[in-house]
């Protein structure tokens, strides 16, 4: 890129190709990346029901995504008559452009960050919440009610999960001591014994948060579990009833594009960005590993979205605010304990320190799934028979 | 003993789920899509569909084993046969019909007509792919049309064929010892 760039005169002539040629490679590089999920989405849930997904368009249906592109294209586009046009248009806008702009901190590989800025972890959530108020604009500006409810719905799920998602990305900070996701990335250098990756994921306190983290992605991108604001057996479009045709088409890139971003960001924080997970592997271009991880990541979505049911609004909240929001806090404390045991020095400290920094999180996970929810077995039923 | 920890259902419903999808590429258990139309599902030997008439031997016009003697068109609930006998310049019943039309948007596929027919000259055939683009030109159905040589009637319902057959040769059997002559006592 620095040699075509080279091309132009220097000034501010260079510095503006530079910008383009960087949002044009981002752009072209997630955009592909969501019309290739959507063909593995569609083949993968098919292929985890029993049934084959679209086989139609193109061998084993790869010009699908192409095909729904061209009907989402052609479709009329409706503005309900007494809708407020201008918050009814902006909408799918504002749900897709600062998903695109947070994509630019994401380090794609070694050397490749569109804008490696001081608090770029910021910055990417900064962003990721103002999808939530596309949310609400959506829904406000049908002037439906069952819009608005599913809207109103949405948000409220997605400003509860929130705070387990910036709190467990706040873990990777604080052990890192830097917002900077470059820094985060390079922190995550050397190796274990020469072979593993020191990723974050590699440790007591990396695992829990990561784990908590997924959850909350999962719920901040309204991915099945937690896709109410979606159910079409519940509420049918939700917040995107309104919606024909190419705004819809937004939409749905809008929420594909949080899901590439969080899970990027994922990447980043817990999994070592754009870094080989053993020693020997490290010859492999950098942005493969990233995109190779983030391929998991979508497969992870995928195979979830096939497999578990979707959870209610309250069982949902319940969730959020007595679970995730305690086990993110005794994570923090967790760290606490990794970082200052580190000065350990007797054989065998690095056993013990796993032993009690697991044990930790171990059992504030038995304690608190037990109050959230205590399974009793159903009592022995007896049967009273008329005479 | 796995305990009852909140996640453990999850994970043991993403075991299943991948064994949906990793064996849904070698068994066909886990895979019981059939492409149609560019495979078909075997069809059982009783499905039944619209009304067929047989015919033994080669012609559909010497062969055919309906005498015309109307019965299926009486007992037809929602009327939809339509028989004219073929007679000779007297009159007299050629024991054929001349018209056997047959109107399929009304046949409801009960399956009477075959239940009362004598001679088993009737008979349900399992073909279900009938489409015509006019609904009241094509979907009446002629003698033509409805004529099925016993090969095929054998083909996809052999048990019945069979029975029918042996019915027909028992008739004729009985017919040919009436005819001849009662044997002999001994003198």
């Amino acid at each position: 890129m620095h040699w075509f760039v080279g091309l132009f005169p220097e000034g501010p002539i260079q510095t503006g190709v530079s910008m383009v040629v960087a949002a044009a490679a981002i752009v072209g590089a997630f955009a592909g990346l969501f019309a290739v999920t959507t063909w593995i989405e569609r083949k993968g849930l098919g292929r985890l029901q029993n049934r084959m997904g679209p086989n139609r368009v193109g061998p084993w249906g790869w010009l699908q995504p192409m095909a729904d592109g061209i009907k989402a294209l052609t479709k009329e586009d409706i503005i309900p008559a007494q809708a407020d046009k201008l918050v009814h248009t902006l909408a799918p806008i504002v749900a897709v452009a600062p998903v695109i702009m947070a994509y630019a901190v994401l380090p794609v590989g070694r050397n490749m960050v569109a804008l490696d800025m001081e608090a770029g972890l910021v910055f990417f959530f900064a962003m990721g919440g103002i999808k939530e108020i596309a949310v609400f604009m959506a829904g406000w500006g049908s002037r439906n009610k069952y819009a608005l409810l599913g809207s109103m719905r949405g948000i409220a799920q997605m400003i509860s999960y929130e705070i387990p998602l910036v709190v467990s990305a706040l873990v990777v900070a604080m052990a890192v001591g830097s917002l900077s996701l470059v820094d985060i990335v390079n922190a995550q250098a050397g190796y274990y014994g020469g072979i593993l990756a020191k990723w974050h994921v590699f440790t007591p306190w990396g695992l829990g948060g990561f784990l908590l983290f997924l959850v909350a992605a999962t719920a901040e991108s309204n991915r099945t579990p937690f896709d109410l604001p979606e159910g079409e057996s519940e509420i049918i479009a939700g917040h995107m009833l309104e919606y024909t045709g190419f705004k819809y088409a937004l939409f749905f890139l809008g929420e594909y594009m949080g899901l590439f971003a969080v899970s990027g960001l994922a990447i980043t924080l817990y999994l070592g960005g754009w870094r080989a997970p053993f020693s020997f592997l490290a010859w492999i271009p950098s942005w493969l590993w990233f995109f190779g991880k983030l391929f998991c990541f979508i497969a992870l979505f995928v195979w979830l979205r096939g497999t578990l049911p979707r959870m209610r609004a309250d069982q949902l909240m319940e969730f959020a605010w007595k679970f995730m929001v305690p086990m993110v806090v005794v994570n923090i404390v967790v760290l606490a304990m990794w970082h200052y045991s580190a000065a350990w020095r007797f054989p065998t400290a690095g056993l013990w320190r796993w032993v009690l920094c697991g044990g930790v999180l171990l059992a504030a996970y038995l304690g608190l799934s037990k109050l959230w929810r205590p399974w009793e077995p159903p009592s022995r039923r007896v049967y009273r028979y008329a005479e | 003993m796995i305990p009852r920890v909140l996640g453990v259902g999850v994970i043991k419903g993403m075991i299943e789920t991948a064994r949906n999808f990793l064996g849904s590429y070698y068994d066909p258990q886990r895979l019981p899509t059939i492409e149609y139309p560019d495979e078909r599902q075997p069809i059982p030997e009783n499905s039944r569909c619209f009304p067929m008439l047989i015919f033994d031997g080669e012609s559909p016009e010497e062969g055919l084993r309906c005498v015309a003697c109307k019965i299926c068109e009486q007992e037809c609930p929602p009327q939809c046969i339509y028989i004219e006998v073929e007679r000779n310049k007297q009159g007299r019943s050629l024991r054929r019909p001349r018209v056997f039309d047959l109107d399929i948007s009304v046949c409801m596929g009960c399956q009477i007509c075959v239940e009362v027919c004598p001679f088993d000259s009737i008979k349900m055939d399992s073909a279900f792919e009938v489409t015509a683009e006019d609904r009241f030109g094509e979907l009446l159905r002629h003698k033509k049309d409805l004529a099925k040589p016993n090969a095929y009637f054998h083909e996809i319902n052999p048990t019945e064929a069979a029975l029918a057959d042996a019915r027909i040769e028992a008739g004729k059997a009985k017919a040919a010892a009436k005819a001849a002559p009662p044997a002999r006592m001994a003198a």
